[in-house]
């Protein structure tokens, strides 16, 4: 691991592009598909166990085919999907943490400084974004912007593979004091959904926050890499 | 709303694009390498030792165990046979064993016993706690002799689910497993008909429907190919479930 993080040429590591596009994928595929096997049984409990609407916490409504893999409610056929995909998706973060550990990415944009925690500044990125005013001043994310990355890539993308393991029976019996740690099967599989749902907030505040920032060059660079911006 | 239109189109596109391919040859060989991959890393993530299903304590049992798939076998025989307590229920231990054996409900409960709390986790997400008591499968396994080329453990049921024999299978790995169970009692009483009486399989390491109910025998077998319609399961074959139900 380099001592200090070098410059880096491109706005974006060859790394983090295919990382995101995998993504694209295999997330759309895993929350798709996990929309169906959510219809098998549409009740979360918390602790260890659950089966009738007397434990459970949430009753959650049945999905629409058109928001589903596959497109009618078929619990073997989305968990294939869902399997596969786990292994693409899990294999990708573990890929992506280790270049962003190696090229620097999590030091040098990721990770907040303790000043940047201060409230007046806190605020301040809370009012440029509300007036729509992305210049970063020569970092590459705003303070918003790494808790949000670091969030995502930090605790939620994670919990949603330990939770998933934790689910299932032949890996809770290897790593047991996983299931301890979340709180019990039917806590992980809560989390797990609670989780997806806050990726799709994600997904959709990260679209809009394209959408108003020059989609096209955003799209444009996330697929050649683009430059690094003059000032930076 | 023209979004939301738009929205639900892409997604039906999308979807529509899937189901080709969930129906695919190519894309069932990848389920089947996922699926070994999965068993692969579950059992490897043990380094060394045999993973073990979590135990719990009697606090921790649900108040009531509940019963899925089939709750009861529509058959006279069957029903005359709960009449009488299943003082005439025998296990068959057949295929690739040195001596086939039929046991009575007296002998196995004559075996060395293992009591087990654990918890039953069904595919569609549910999980109840109960306590199970039975002799080990490897116990009556050693007993009979198990012969070279014993590749799966077949088990035969009483029920019939949708005019097709219940059946489950399960890898020579899983079937010497100490928590693989022949179970005959839940919570210190005999076996209830919802849960599977007078014999069920306990299989923890994996999902609710590789816990074969009204268990009637085990086979040893060198392919699953032959038997039934070659998946290693009704849900399998019926359904199109995984065989490996660790995940």
């Amino acid at each position: 691991m380099a001592s200090k993080p070098k410059k880096p040429r491109k706005k974006h590591a060859l790394s983090t592009r295919i990382w995101h596009w995998v993504n694209v994928v295999s997330v759309t595929i895993l929350f798709m598909s996990g929309l169906n096997i959510s219809n098998g049984h549409r009740r979360l409990y918390w602790g260890d166990w659950g089966f009738a609407s007397e434990h459970a916490w949430l009753e959650v409504p049945r999905f629409p085919g058109w928001a589903t893999i596959p497109g009618h409610y078929s619990l073997a056929t989305a968990r294939d999907w869902h399997v596969i995909f786990a292994w693409v998706f899990a294999l990708g973060l573990l890929f992506f943490m280790v270049r962003a550990l190696m090229n620097g990415h999590f030091r040098r944009d990721l990770f907040t400084k303790l000043a940047e925690w201060r409230p007046k500044n806190v605020w301040h990125d809370i009012v440029e974004h509300l007036k729509f005013n992305f210049e970063h001043e020569g970092v590459k994310f705003n303070f918003l912007q790494k808790v949000a990355y670091s969030g995502v890539i930090f605790v939620v993308l994670p919990l949603m593979i330990f939770t998933g393991m934790v689910m299932s029976p032949g890996a809770e019996a290897a790593v047991p004091w996983l299931g301890d740690l979340l709180g019990g099967r039917q806590s992980a599989r809560s989390i797990h959904f609670i989780c997806a749902f806050l990726l799709l907030a994600f997904f959709v505040v990260h679209i809009a926050l394209v959408l108003l920032s020059g989609p096209i060059k955003q799209v444009r660079d996330m697929i050649t890499g683009g430059k690094i911006d003059e000032e930076a | 709303m023209k979004r939301r239109n738009f929205l639900v189109a892409l997604g039906a596109t999308f979807v529509a694009g899937c189901d080709a391919i969930s129906d695919s040859k190519i894309f069932g060989s990848l389920v089947e390498t996922a699926g070994n991959w999965h068993r692969g890393i579950h059992r490897a993530l043990g380094v060394g030792r045999i993973t073990m299903a979590p135990e719990f304590t009697r606090a921790d049992i649900s108040p009531f165990f509940r019963g899925n798939g089939s709750l009861e076998v529509d058959s006279d025989a069957y029903r005359a046979s709960a009449a009488n307590g299943f003082a005439d229920w025998r296990l068959s231990i057949t295929g690739l064993v040195d001596n086939e054996l039929s046991l009575s409900m007296d002998e196995i409960r004559a075996l060395p016993q293992r009591t087990q709390i654990t918890r039953h986790d069904c595919v569609e997400g549910w999980s109840a706690i109960g306590e199970w008591t039975g002799p080990q499968l490897s116990s009556i396994l050693e007993m009979a002799g198990v012969q070279e080329g014993a590749r799966f453990a077949v088990f035969r049921c009483a029920d019939n689910l949708n005019g097709a024999d219940y059946y489950e299978s399960c890898d020579m790995d899983d079937a010497f497993h100490p928590q693989t169970v022949v179970a005959h009692q839940l919570n210190g009483e005999a076996l209830p008909v919802l849960n599977g009486a007078p014999l069920r399989l306990r299989l923890e390491r994996q999902l609710g429907y590789k816990h074969a109910k009204y268990l009637t025998g085990v086979e040893l077998v060198a392919s699953l190919d032959d038997i039934e319609g070659g998946r290693g399961g009704y849900w399998e074959d019926r359904a199109g479930y995984q065989w490996y139900a660790g995940i």
